[in-house]
């Protein structure tokens, strides 16, 4: 009887023990910032980063031991989880914030009319001008070119699999877009350098580029637009057959229209991603310092390679266009984002 | 990235085999014949989605025909040799250190970026208020729409300097196991790109984490709470077990973006042709960044070294991604007992 009685009562949260106040943390946090602030001024322990870290730990351990004595272990432990779960959260958005301050810090110092007007041409990595328009010229067309031919495979795919797919060839297509979804996008550039620039003979150009971002914007545009048309009620599709209207009918005047909101944030989401890479761009668009508006003939430039290859050059001039470009790139793939997040806000379709 | 979530989240990174249920095939009308444009039209779509098919096989069978005759070319063992002269005459190279650093920056990410991610995960879905949680949701949606080269220029600049005394300090306390040993060069490390790597790797495995956790059953979640529980005992009882498989999923997925980034870890490694077991001191190369950095100046039989090396990169993803389907798979009817 006793024992029964024993272990009852450690696994009940002990009722004559009451959880600590909710200043309690504040105060060990303030307290043990006192302690660590006091050993930092006294012993040789020294840097910002160091104390922060040398405070964290005080902290967690402090609130920890404090909690086991008053509130008991199963408290304890779930206060811990709850601070070491916002602990990962603050340790993310550290680099978050590192790279937007840095970038906008060290961005903002070409971020001007020239950068903006003029190319690389005959301009040396030393020289404090020169611009990226060549370089944005071309990921304007790489990406639009991209976007026409991935858009409506994307959409044929994900009617498929969503409208018509049945037993093993639909679960064989989805599973081959999962793994073109973990295709590394450098593997697509080499698939393009390979029978496109190397067997075809076709050359390096913005086109060639496009393509190989069509391999890494198809999974994506698959994914959204599947995600949205099987949002779309069964309802509507019951009444429209019912109506007597043929079905590719239905899923063009019916299904799509419904979920156009949500497949135009998927686009807009593929856009953004495909316009920061980088890797596929270095074998199939090559660069160039140039303006090159022809996509289809000749090496061009991309805006994701201009930084990469700015970046690479020992020169401060070089790297502060780096830092521009990088700025840019960031600014319109925030842009991108945030648009597609306030289309989505509008559309009456929204997941479970 | 992916379809937008209402509280901020995105549902497209997770991969079909980490989605709860299947979902049902959609009404289609009852006739007894076909019309002609509803034929062409289906066909039409089939017709795409085969098209996904050749694709890949595509990908595969060029990637072949360039780069075995590369292989054929080469004086010495492929998969066994360090070196990377492949435009030298006899061409010597092989896929061995490249290989290894591909794996180790790989591992060490995740090891770093998992743990954290779904620290994130856990506290937007059961901690942090909602509000907080759906602002919280959108900047790590930020951090993964970052482009690679903007992380690739903020690690070669701020990341590798700063990174000197962590890396001075883990080779000063814990230089006694073996792999932080260093000779006082810090920097340019393996162990510095698989940083960079957890970096960009964390907002995908966070996304996924947080998509699992929310599908986590109401139901199940209350028993817990009705029988006692602090909320860290329902999370370990109720919301843990049944997120079992899309965590391995979302670590996997992440493993595999970690292997195939590559313009990062470009512009971070100071590319070297070495196994080197010490991840603090410089050098070291993965198969990605190696393409990114010698491609420019790579001839004939050089380019094909590069495809063939590439090759490996996509058989490598091929075997992890299926593996974790494997995995997922098995463990799917424990999921649905839980659920």
């Amino acid at each position: 009887m006793t024992t029964v009685q024993a272990s009852t009562d450690s696994f009940l949260l002990a009722a004559s023990k009451r959880p600590l106040p909710r200043w309690s943390s504040i105060g060990i946090g303030a307290g043990t910032l006192l302690v660590s602030a006091l050993l930092f001024v006294v012993t040789p322990l020294d840097g910002v980063a160091d104390f922060l870290v040398f405070w964290a730990v005080a902290y967690v351990v402090a609130m920890t031991t404090v909690s086991v004595v008053v509130e008991g272990s199963r408290r304890a432990r779930d206060r811990l989880a709850s601070t070491l779960t916002a602990g990962a959260l603050i340790l993310a958005l550290i680099p978050l914030v590192a790279v937007l301050a840095f970038t906008i810090a060290r961005g903002l110092g070409r971020f001007d009319m020239t950068f903006f007007t003029h190319s690389m041409l005959s301009v040396a990595d030393s020289d404090a001008g020169g611009g990226a328009y060549h370089a944005i010229v071309g990921t304007i067309e790489q990406v639009g070119i991209a976007t026409l031919i991935s858009v409506p495979l994307g959409l044929l795919v994900s009617i498929y699999l969503v409208e018509y797919a049945r037993g093993r060839f639909g679960r064989l297509v989805s599973t081959f877009v999962d793994v073109m979804t973990g295709l590394p996008s450098i593997v697509a550039g080499l698939f393009v350098l390979a029978l496109w620039v190397l067997i075809l003979k076709q050359g390096y150009s913005g086109f060639a580029g496009s393509l190989a971002l069509v391999i890494l914007m198809v999974p994506v545009v698959v994914r959204t637009t599947e995600e949205m048309l099987r949002l779309v009620p069964d309802s509507l599709r019951e009444a429209s057959f019912a109506l007597g209207i043929p079905r590719w009918r239905t899923i063009q005047a019916v299904i799509l229209p419904t979920a156009l909101p949500g497949i135009t944030t998927g686009v807009m989401l593929a856009i953004a991603r495909v316009s920061g890479e980088t890797a596929p761009l270095l074998l199939t668009v090559f660069g160039s310092s140039a303006i090159n508006v022809n996509p289809f003939s000749g090496p061009q430039e991309g805006l994701p390679l201009f930084v990469f290859n700015e970046a690479g050059l020992p020169n401060d001039t070089a790297l502060a266009r780096a830092w521009a470009g990088a700025l840019t790139l960031i600014a319109l793939v925030i842009l991108l984002n945030v648009v597609a997040r306030l289309l989505v806000r509008r559309s009456k379709l929204q997941p479970s | 990235m992916g379809s937008p979530h209402p509280d901020g989240g995105s549902t497209l990174l997770v991969p079909e085999t980490a989605r709860p249920e299947a979902p049902n095939p959609k009404p289609r009308p009852t006739r007894a014949k076909e019309r002609l444009a509803d034929r062409v039209f289906r066909r039409l779509t089939a017709g795409s989605a085969a098209f996904i098919l050749v694709i890949l096989v595509a990908i595969a069978l060029f990637l072949l025909d360039r780069a075995l005759p590369a292989i054929y070319q080469d004086s010495t063992s492929f998969f066994t040799t360090r070196t990377w002269l492949p435009d030298s005459t006899p061409p010597v190279f092989g896929i061995a250190a490249l290989t290894y650093g591909t794996l180790v920056t790989s591992v060490l990410a995740v090891l770093m970026a998992v743990p954290v991610a779904v620290g994130v995960a856990l506290s937007v879905t059961s901690y942090v208020p909602r509000r907080a949680a759906q602002v919280v949701g959108y900047l790590v949606d930020l951090l993964a729409a970052i482009p690679s080269v903007v992380y690739g220029l903020w690690g070669l600049i701020f990341l590798v300097p700063a990174i000197g005394p962590l890396s001075k300090w883990l080779a000063d306390y814990f230089g006694w196991i073996p792999i932080f040993t260093s000779q006082g060069i810090f920097g340019k490390s393996i162990f510095t790109a698989s940083v960079v790597l957890a970096i960009m790797i964390l907002p995908i495995i966070a996304a996924i984490s947080r998509e699992v956790f929310t599908q986590a059953p109401q139901s199940q979640k209350e028993a817990a709470y009705a029988l006692g529980a602090t909320k860290w005992e329902m999370i370990r009882t109720a919301v843990l077990p049944y997120a079992r498989s899309g965590l391995i999923s979302a670590t996997v997925l992440g493993f595999g973006r970690a292997m195939g980034e590559t313009i990062a870890v470009a512009l971070v490694l100071s590319a070297n042709y070495e196994i080197n077991l010490h991840v603090l001191a410089p050098g070291g190369n993965t198969i990605a960044a190696n393409i990114a950095n010698t491609y420019g100046d790579a001839g004939k039989i050089g380019q094909g070294a590069l495809i063939a090396s590439g090759l490996v990169l996509f058989v490598i993803t091929l075997i992890v991604n299926f593996g974790a389907r494997a995995i997922v798979a098995r463990n799917k009817d424990f999921r649905v007992g839980a659920a």
